[in-house]
């Protein structure tokens, strides 16, 4: 430890500003925090802060995230074992999914890393570790047959675009990760869309046992055909993008993102109570056999409604930011997921175009809790 | 007893050093420094020169804007020199004091039953007391000219480590009740005593006549006096109110039970880097070194590197660093040693457990050992971002304010939004603990600093 420190001592007048690297100094700078926590001490204000820092809370989201991913490369070997009608063992599929997802993670942090670091070196700023998270969110909602080179442009076009453009992570409108999949989704729906992309192999035609259609649940829902049990839609053993398909093992890491306090139980909760609320209501009025009458608590198995509602609607940043705002921010999105779920004849999901419709109006629905409080903070000194 | 008022918002921060109840030392200091920075809103004008003969209770400084306000030598002695820092900013008089301490005479305690709120003001104006009450909005020196709405005083102070007033004030019963009888017919709307519901029995304050009693219960900062004017009676626009500290109750009750300008205190000596956490008993404005003594300045290793000691006048949330050579300030009630936190943790942000650190959040194990006290230090604990979290600040914050909206409307020099938001309610000590919890490490009194000037800025 004292050698790197000593060593860490060494180079760095070289990274200073005036050194012969100078120019590099925010990746010199991210490099060493990374390493050690600074020794920066309390200059105004305060004399001891709270323990908690940016990185060890992207670190808790990453944690959390790890059940959705660690079933999602179990769940890609599964998938495909099934569609070729092989007899793979459990590691077999899972080290199968493991070489086929931990590309994507490598494309994603490589990329979009690379550019937070330009950005950052342009904007003479400390590297921002917002990315830690985005960089694992946007794999796992992403189907695992995904090209490399899609997926890279729709890193680039999501930190640019959706991030750097506004100032860097705490500016950012959308979240990052979800503008990632809509680009993918609209700009590449040739390659990117229908039923064949969930399960690797099968868009390239590889053997597919008879009456195997790789379609997921909510595509077959929207069709009318039969969807799996609801058992195995909990636990996960259905097609779709990498890390949503298990409810439960994104129910674990919730568990961490609640106990911890980092997200949102407010969004979560009025999420899935839109969700279900919306649904039983459509229940109640579907035609014999119609989609709407699918039952309510599928639905939130079912795609990337959990996933959205425990990791995409409870970014802090682009989320309602006011207390009693994440009350209704929350509530919209379950409510808008399964609207635009059933109604829409285009897309079988709404959970992703939701959250970002959401992203949209947060700070609408921000404006009239503050504006609320402007009220009350006002009569008070009327009734005096 | 009056209802309770439960504030379930705040924290209460575990640090090691509480002074235990007992004085370690009397102190007749050798030189004593006046901090016209202080008082916010001052704008000195120096009484005397370097070489000058003072009194206890002899003014100093004027304000310009109003030179009725006079700040006074806590002593009497020399003035030995006057500190000036950047652009000749008035940083300190320094006081060489006498052994002996004499007084400006005072017709305080003629006037202190027959006495008009006019004469009374008046008194106050002129022996110097008048500086130490505080107006709301802003925590300026209160403005003689105008009426309050009342007069708001904490009768205890729920900061880490900071001097419990039940023991400070144990024998002063007598000037505290001069103290609110003077200041009861300066106001038509009375003066309101904040106590907490845990040590309100025991308090000597309780007892006080012609003062209304609240009492509040919750941790930090519930013994804010801004906090507990929030849930009195709250201040709107173009409402004043004045606030005291009770140091400043029992000096007013001094000058009229005995006419003289008598300063002196008790205050906690406390913090992980003292040996044996007491009280002393002294003038405000005493040198840092006649205290040295009480700090263990053996060389601390943290972490793999060397670490320092911080003095500071005050408490851990909105004390001064004044160093070993400073002085202390007329407005705390305790001085904090503590290490520094110059170190460089190695992984210290992935590690699982540092059980070394204190953390509100659950993502540390803290939460597991409620009665631990620990030796905090100084380090920022992260880099400084952009806010990303959400929701941290309303959890200390126990007021119907929107805290991050205040701080982006203060931000963004929107004078009519900080109108809105409440910055009239708030002062620095106020959202210190925001600034505490902070993970994306902003310096939240230093908004709310550059939002009072600018109000102060706009307004006049």
């Amino acid at each position: 430890m004292k050698v790197l420190k000593k060593l860490v001592d060494n180079i760095k007048p070289t990274f200073s500003k005036g050194g012969k690297l100078g120019f590099l100094h925010s990746t010199f700078d991210a490099f060493e925090t990374f390493l050690f926590v600074p020794d920066h001490v309390t200059k105004k204000g305060v004399h001891v802060r709270d323990s908690i820092d940016l990185k060890r809370t992207m670190t808790m989201v990453i944690l959390a995230l790890m059940p959705a991913l660690l079933f999602g490369m179990y769940n890609t070997g599964y998938q495909h074992n099934l569609s070729i009608g092989g007899d793979m063992s459990f590691w077999a599929m899972f080290f199968f999914g493991l070489l086929k997802v931990l590309p994507l993670i490598i494309v994603s942090y490589v990329v979009g890393l690379g550019v937070e670091f330009i950005a950052a070196q342009i904007r003479g700023h400390e590297v921002n570790e917002g990315y830690l998270v985005t960089g694992m969110l946007i794999p796992l909602i992403m189907p695992v047959d995904v090209p490399l080179w899609i997926l890279a442009l729709s890193v680039i076009f999501a930190v640019v675009i959706g991030k750097e453009v506004f100032g860097g992570t705490g500016m950012n409108i959308w979240n990052p990760a979800l503008l990632s999949r809509a680009f993918v989704f609209f700009a590449y729906p040739s390659q990117i869309s229908g039923d064949k992309i969930w399960i690797e192999g099968l868009s390239k035609g590889e053997g597919i046992v008879d009456g195997f259609s790789g379609a997921t649940p909510l595509a077959n829902a929207a069709a009318g055909q039969d969807i799996p049990s609801f058992m195995d839609m909990f636990i996960g053993f259905i097609p779709g993008s990498i890390g949503e398909t298990s409810t439960l093992a994104i129910l674990i890491g919730a568990a961490l993102l609640l106990f911890t306090g980092i997200a949102s139980w407010k969004i979560m909760f009025s999420t899935f109570a839109g969700g279900m609320l919306t649904a039983l209501l459509l229940n109640a009025l579907a035609p014999e056999g119609s989609y709407m009458a699918l039952p309510a608590v599928n639905h939130l198995v079912m795609g990337g409604f959990a996933f959205g509602a425990v990791f995409m609607a409870t970014d802090p940043v682009t989320g309602s930011q006011t207390e009693r705002g994440k009350w209704i921010y929350g509530f919209l999105i379950g409510v808008m997921a399964i609207l635009i779920r059933v109604f829409n004849p285009g897309y079988p999901e709404g959970m992703m175009l939701a959250i970002l419709l959401l992203n949209t109006f947060a700070p609408f629905i921000d404006h009239f809790v503050v504006q609320s409080n402007i009220k009350r903070r006002l009569r008070r000194a009327a009734i005096k | 007893m009056s209802n309770k008022i439960l504030l379930r918002k705040g924290l209460n921060i575990p640090i090691k050093g509480s002074a235990v109840n007992q004085i370690a030392r009397s102190i007749s200091p050798d030189i004593l420094a006046v901090k016209p920075t202080d008082f916010r809103g001052l704008n000195p004008k120096l009484l005397v020169k370097e070489g000058d003969l003072v009194k206890a209770g002899t003014p100093i400084l004027a304000d310009k804007k109003h030179p009725e306000i006079l700040i006074c030598s806590p002593a009497s002695g020399t003035v030995k020199e006057i500190v000036r820092g950047e652009k000749r900013k008035l940083l300190q008089i320094l006081i060489q004091t006498d052994k002996q301490q004499e007084y400006e005479p005072s017709n305080a305690h003629d006037i202190c039953t027959s006495g008009e709120a006019k004469e009374l003001k008046e008194t106050l104006l002129s022996s110097g007391l008048w500086a130490l009450i505080k107006q709301r909005p802003y925590g300026t020196i209160a403005d003689p000219s105008k009426e309050p709405k009342a007069i708001f005083i904490s009768g205890f102070d729920s900061a880490p480590l900071a001097a419990e007033m039940d023991y400070a004030m144990k024998n002063e019963f007598d000037n505290m009740q001069m103290g609110v009888n003077i200041l009861s017919k300066i106001t038509k709307g009375g003066v309101h005593i904040g106590l907490h519901a845990d040590t309100f029995a025991g308090s000597p304050m309780h007892r006080l006549q012609k003062a209304k009693i609240h009492v509040f219960d919750g941790p930090h900062p519930v013994g804010n006096v801004g906090i507990q004017i929030h849930h009195i009676s709250p201040i709107n626009k173009g409402e004043i109110v004045w606030t005291l500290d009770l140091y400043a109750l029992v000096s007013i009750g001094r000058l009229f039970n005995k006419g003289v300008f008598d300063l002196r205190r008790v205050i906690a000596v406390a913090g992980p880097k003292v040996i044996k956490p007491a009280y002393i008993e002294t003038l405000p404005g005493i040198a840092i070194k006649e205290i040295a003594d009480f700090a263990d300045t053996s060389n601390e290793v943290r972490y793999g590197d060397e670490v320092g000691v911080r003095y500071i006048s005050g408490n851990i949330l909105t004390g001064d660093n004044v160093g070993i050579d400073g002085y202390t300030g007329i407005f705390h009630n305790v001085i904090t040693i503590m290490a520094e936190g110059n170190y460089r943790e190695m992984f210290g942000w992935i590690k699982p457990l540092r059980s070394k650190k204190f953390s509100v959040s659950r993502s540390y194990f803290s939460w597991l050992m409620p009665r631990k006290k620990y030796n905090l230090d100084t380090n920022l604990n992260g880099g400084e971002r952009a806010f990303v979290v959400t929701g941290v600040y309303e959890k200390v914050l126990p007021m119907d304010i929107l805290p991050l909206y205040l701080f982006k409307a203060i931000l963004a020099e929107d004078i009519d939004k900080m109108e809105q938001l409440g910055i009239y309610e708030v002062i620095e000590e106020d959202v210190a603990l925001c600034e505490f919890v902070c993970p994306s490490k902003s310096d939240i009194q230093d908004i709310i600093s550059r939002g009072i000037n600018n109000m102060i800025k706009e307004m006049s």
